[in-house]
C-alpha cells in the first residue's frame, strides 16, 4: 500500500473532479454528462443536478387502477351484435342473446333444430368457444377465450396509458412520468402542478363521449319516478348546478341505449366563445366517416332532442332542427373557461378504454416542498457539524482527516445521485443525515484498532499499518450488512422509501473508499514519508 | 489523548442474566403496551384512507379544526396539530368517496369557519387494496432483512453467531415498537424504513463484537480464562468502538428527530430508539453465545453418556 503515492492521489484527484464536473456541469461537459436534457432552473439550496422527488418539489403521485373488468365486459357485449348478426345471416332465429359476467354470452336458440346450423355460424367468431352446450334446451354459453382475455387487459392498459399520456401532455407539465405497475395498475408522477385537483380530474375522467337519441315518446319524470323505461332505452340525468343559488337540478332523460356517434368518430374539439352571453363551449368536429353518419342522422330526426352524453352524465340534449352536414356539433353546458379547455383536453385525446380508479394518491403542495427542503439542509448540516466537532474534540488531527473523507463522501454521495438521475427525496435526505453518522464509524473502528495497537507498544507506522488491516474486515462486514437493508428497502419501498434506501446504499459505498482508501492516502502521507515518526495526533 | 472506556474489564458475561432479565422485560413491556393500545397503530399506509394537512392563516386550536369539519359529515376525523398551531393534520377513514371531493369538502369546510385562508398542503390517499398489499409487504421486507443478516452472519461467521444476531435483531425490533406505541405513534411507510435500518445497522456492532471473538480464538489464546473471559474480554476491548460508533449515528438521527421536521418526526424517533436498543443487544447477544455453548456442550456431554452405559 506504501507505494503507488503518485496514482492513488490521481485517483482520488480524478473523483473529486468527477464529482465536481457530475454536480456543476461546465458546459462544455454538459452534453457528455447529461445529453439534452435541459438544465433545471432551479435555484436553492442543492446543486440544479439533483433530482427533486415530488414530495421536495411538490407535485402529484396517483397509482390508478384501470377496471379491466369493465373493458372486458364492454367488448363482450359489444360481440353481442355480431353474435346476433352471425346468426341473422344464416336465418337462424334466437329468443336471447346477451351478455352474461364479464366474458360470457348466452345464447338461446328458438328452436333446437337449428343446433348444428347455429354451432357453424358461431364456430366463425374466433374469440369466443362454445362452453356448456345443451343441445335439448337450444342453449350454449359463448365464453371469450383466454387468449383473448389476456390480449384484451393488455390492450386496454396500454391504451390507457397512451390516452394518460397525451392528455397530461396536452395539460402541459414538465418531466411527468408514466409508466404501468403490475398487471392493471398506471402510476402517474407530475412534479410541480400548480392546480392538483384540476389535473387528477383531467387524468381520472373516462371521457366517454356519446350522442343518443332521446325517447320523445316516454315520459322522463315517470320513469324517474317509478325506474321503468323501456327496453332500448335507458334513463340518465343531467346535473345542472345553478350559479346564483349554488343548487344542483337533476333533470332526467329518457334516451336510446344505443350510442348513434361516440367520442371515437372526432377528428378535433376545440374551445370557442359565445358570441352573445360570452360562455365558453366546446366544438368538436367528426372526421369523414362520422360526419357523413351525422348528417343522416340529423335529417332523419328533425325536431327530435340529441343528447349528448359523457361518462353517463347528460350534458345538454339540443332540438335537431335540421341536417348538419357540416360534421360540426357544439356541446355545451355553462361551463368555465378552464371546463372547457379540460373538456376539449379529454376529447382530443380520446376516451380510456375502461373506467379509472384512484388506489394511491400523494399530492404535496409546492409550499410545504420547500419547507421539507429547508428542514433537510439544515439538518444536514446540524448533524455534519456535530458528527465534525465530536471527530475532532476525539481524535485531533486524524479526526480532522476523518472529517476530510466525510466531505469527500456527500461530494460524491450528491454526484452520484445527480450522475444516476436519482431522485432526492424527504427520506433521502434522512438517509444522507444518517450516513453522515454511520459513514465516520469505518474512521472510529480503524482509529481504535490503531490506538490499540499503540498501546501494545508498536512503532507508529506499524500501528497504523495494523490498524488499517485489522479493521478492514469488520468494515466490510458492517458495510455489507446495511447495504442489505438497503436492498430490500429498495425492492420493496415506494417512491419515497426508495430515495431513503438509493442514499443510504449509496453514501455506504462511497464511505469505503473515502474512510479507508482515502483516509488511508492522507495517513501515508503525513506519517509514511522518508522521515522518522514518533508520534501520531490521534 | 481523549479516550473513554480503555482497559476496562467489567463482567458483562458473569452479569449477562440481568441482561436477559433487562431485555426480557423491556419486550414484555413493549408487547404489554401494544396489546393495551390495541395492536400496532398503523398510519394510512397500511389501513388505507384520507390524509390532509393543512396550513392555516393564523393559528388555531383542535377545537377549532373540529367544528369546521363537523360541518361536512366525514365520519371518525382525527385531528392532530402538526408542528405549530397553524399547521394540522385531519386523518379520515375509508371512504366511499373520491379523494378530490374530500379534499375540497375538506377545503371548504375549514375555510369557512372565518379565519382567513386555508391551505392544503398535502394529500395522501391510499385506497384498501393498495394498503393491504404494503401490510404484507412490510412483513415480507423485515423478515426478509432479518433472514439476510442471518444467512450473512452465519456465512460469515457460524450459524450460531447467526441466531444470536437475529434473536439480538428481533428484540431491537419489538423494544422499537414498543417505544412508538408507548409514545403513540404511527406505523408508516418511513418507519418501516427506519426499522429496516435499524435491522442492517445494530447487527454492526454485534459483528464487531464477534470478529474480535474470533480474532482472540483464532491465536490460540484458549487456556486461562477459558470461553467467558474471552467473551468477556472481547466484549471489553470493542467497547469503547461500539459506543463510538453507534454515538456519532445516534446523534445525526437525533439531530434529525430535533429538526428534521415534522413529517420525519417518527421515522427519526424510530431510529434513535433502535440505535440505542442496538448497541445494548450486541453485549447481550454476544454474551447469549457462551449459554448456547454451555448447553450444547450439557446436553452431548448427556447424550455421550447414554450410549457408554449401553
Amino acid at each position: 500500500m506504501r507505494q503507488r503515492l503518485g496514482l492513488r492521489i490521481a485517483i482520488v484527484a480524478v473523483v473529486i473532479l468527477g464529482s465536481l464536473a457530475y454536480l456543476y456541469p461546465p458546459p462544455f461537459l454538459r452534453t457528455w454528462l447529461y445529453g439534452n436534457v435541459a438544465p433545471s432552473k432551479r435555484a436553492g439550496l442543492l446543486p440544479p443536478t439533483i433530482n427533486l422527488g415530488l414530495d421536495l418539489q411538490g407535485g402529484i403521485h396517483l397509482v390508478l387502477g384501470v377496471d379491466l373488468d369493465k373493458a372486458i365486459g364492454s367488448q363482450t357485449e359489444r360481440a353481442v351484435s355480431s353474435v346476433r348478426g352471425a346468426l341473422d345471416k344464416k336465418g337462424i332465429a334466437v329468443t336471447r342473446v346477451q351478455r352474461r359476467g364479464t366474458t360470457d354470452i348466452e345464447v338461446q336458440l328458438a328452436s333446437p333444430q337449428s343446433w348444428s346450423a347455429a354451432q357453424t355460424a358461431v364456430s366463425e367468431l374466433g374469440n369466443f368457444e362454445v362452453k356448456e352446450p345443451d343441445q335439448a334446451a337450444g342453449r350454449f354459453i359463448l365464453a371469450m377465450r383466454a387468449r383473448e382475455v389476456s390480449t384484451l387487459k393488455d390492450l386496454s392498459v396500454r391504451q390507457a396509458l397512451e390516452t394518460i399520456r397525451n392528455r397530461v401532455d396536452q395539460f402541459g407539465v414538465a418531466e411527468p412520468s408514466i409508466q404501468q405497475q403490475g398487471e392493471n395498475r398506471i402510476l402517474v408522477q407530475l412534479p410541480g402542478v400548480q392546480e392538483p385537483e384540476r389535473a387528477k380530474a383531467l387524468i381520472g375522467k373516462t371521457a366517454l363521449l356519446e350522442f343518443k337519441l332521446v325517447d320523445e315518446r316516454a315520459d322522463p319524470e315517470r320513469a324517474a319516478r317509478e325506474n321503468v323505461v323501456p327496453e332500448a332505452d335507458e334513463l340518465l340525468i343531467q346535473r345542472r348546478v345553478d350559479k346564483q343559488t349554488r343548487e344542483e337540478r337533476r333533470i332526467p332523460y329518457v334516451v336510446g341505449k344505443k350510442a348513434v356517434l361516440t367520442g371515437a368518430d372526432l377528428s378535433t374539439a376545440r374551445v370557442s366563445i359565445d358570441q352573445n352571453t360570452g360562455e365558453p363551449y366546446v366544438s368538436v368536429e367528426f372526421n369523414p366517416a362520422g360526419a357523413r353518419v351525422f348528417s343522416e342522422l340529423t335529417e332523419a330526426n328533425v325536431g327530435k332532442r340529441l343528447a349528448i352524453v359523457l361518462d353517463g352524465n347528460v350534458h345538454s340534449a339540443p332540438v335537431i332542427r335540421e341536417r348538419i352536414p357540416s360534421g360540426q356539433a357544439q356541446i355545451t353546458g355553462g361551463f368555465t373557461a378552464e371546463e372547457a379547455t379540460d373538456l376539449a383536453i379529454v376529447l382530443r385525446a380520446g376516451a380510456l378504454p375502461a373506467p379509472v380508479q384512484v388506489l394511491e394518491e400523494r399530492t404535496v403542495g409546492p409550499s410545504l416542498g420547500v419547507d421539507s427542503i429547508q428542514k433537510g439542509v439544515w439538518s444536514t448540516i446540524a448533524a455534519a457539524g456535530a458528527v465534525v466537532a465530536f471527530m475532532i474534540i476525539f481524535y485531533r488531527l486524524s479526526g480532522v482527516i476523518a472529517d476530510l473523507a466525510l466531505g469527500l463522501n456527500l461530494l460524491i454521495l450528491l454526484a452520484a445521485m445527480a450522475g444516476f438521475h436519482a431522485t432526492l427525496t424527504l427520506p433521502g435526505i434522512a438517509g444522507i443525515v444518517l450516513t453522515i453518522g454511520m459513514a465516520v464509524d469505518t474512521n472510529i473502528l480503524i482509529f481504535e484498532r490503531i490506538r490499540e495497537e499503540l498501546r501494545a507498544g508498536k512503532t507508529v507506522r506499524a500501528a497504523i499499518d495494523a490498524g488499517f488491516a485489522r479493521a478492514f474486515r469488520t468494515v466490510v462486514d458492517t458495510h455489507v450488512t446495511v447495504l442489505v437493508s438497503a436492498a430490500i428497502l429498495y425492492e420493496f419501498g415506494t417512491g419515497p422509501v426508495k430515495g431513503f434506501a438509493v442514499s443510504l446504499a449509496i453514501g455506504i459505498l462511497a464511505s469505503l473508499f473515502t474512510a479507508v482508501f482515502f483516509t488511508r492516502l492522507i495517513f501515508d502521507l503525513l506519517y509514511m514519508g522518508p522521515r522518522r515518526v514518533e508520534t501520531i495526533s490521534i | 489523548m481523549l479516550q473513554i472506556f480503555v482497559n476496562t474489564n467489567y463482567d458483562f458475561v458473569g452479569k449477562r442474566r440481568w441482561f436477559y432479565l433487562a431485555s426480557l422485560g423491556a419486550v414484555i413491556i413493549s408487547i404489554v403496551s401494544i396489546v393495551v393500545h390495541g395492536g400496532l397503530d398503523y398510519g394510512i399506509d397500511f389501513t388505507g384512507g384520507t390524509l390532509i394537512q393543512v396550513r392555516y392563516e393564523k393559528p388555531v386550536t383542535v377545537n377549532h379544526v373540529r367544528r369546521g369539519l363537523d360541518r361536512i359529515q366525514l365520519g371518525t376525523a382525527v385531528i392532530q396539530q402538526f408542528g405549530d398551531p397553524q399547521e394540522y393534520l385531519v386523518r379520515l377513514p375509508q371512504s366511499e368517496r373520491k379523494s378530490d371531493e374530500l379534499t375540497k369538502a375538506v377545503q371548504g369546510a375549514l375555510s369557512s369557519t372565518g379565519d382567513g385562508g386555508v391551505e392544503i398542503r398535502r394529500v395522501e390517499f391510499v385506497g384498501p387494496q393498495v394498503g393491504r398489499d404494503l401490510q404484507l409487504q412490510a412483513l415480507y421486507a423485515v423478515l426478509a432483512g432479518m433472514a439476510g443478516i442471518l444467512v450473512y452472519v452465519a456465512i460469515r461467521f457460524d450459524y450460531r453467531g447467526g441466531v444470536v444476531s437475529v434473536l439480538a435483531l428481533a428484540h431491537d425490533v419489538m423494544v422499537t415498537l414498543g417505544a412508538l406505541s408507548i409514545s403513540g405513534r404511527e406505523i408508516s411507510l418511513p418507519v418501516l424504513a427506519a426499522l429496516l435500518t435499524i435491522v442492517g445497522y445494530s447487527i454492526n456492532d454485534t459483528i464487531v463484537v464477534f470478529d474480535r471473538i474470533r480474532e482472540t480464538r483464532g491465536r490460540g489464546t484458549r487456556r486461562g480464562p477459558g470461553l467467558a473471559g474471552l467473551i468477556n474480554a472481547a466484549i471489553n476491548q470493542t467497547l469503547s468502538r461500539t459506543l463510538l460508533t453507534s454515538f456519532t449515528t445516534f446523534l445525526s438521527a437525533f439531530v434529525l428527530f430535533l429538526f428534521g421536521g415534522e413529517v420525519l418526526r417518527d421515522f427519526a424517533f424510530a431510529l434513535v430508539i433502535g440505535v440505542v436498543t442496538g448497541t445494548y443487544s450486541s453485549v447481550a447477544a454476544a454474551a447469549m453465545i457462551l449459554d448456547w455453548e454451555n448447553w450444547s456442550r450439557g446436553k452431548a456431554r448427556a447424550g455421550g453418556k447414554v450410549p457408554a452405559k449401553a
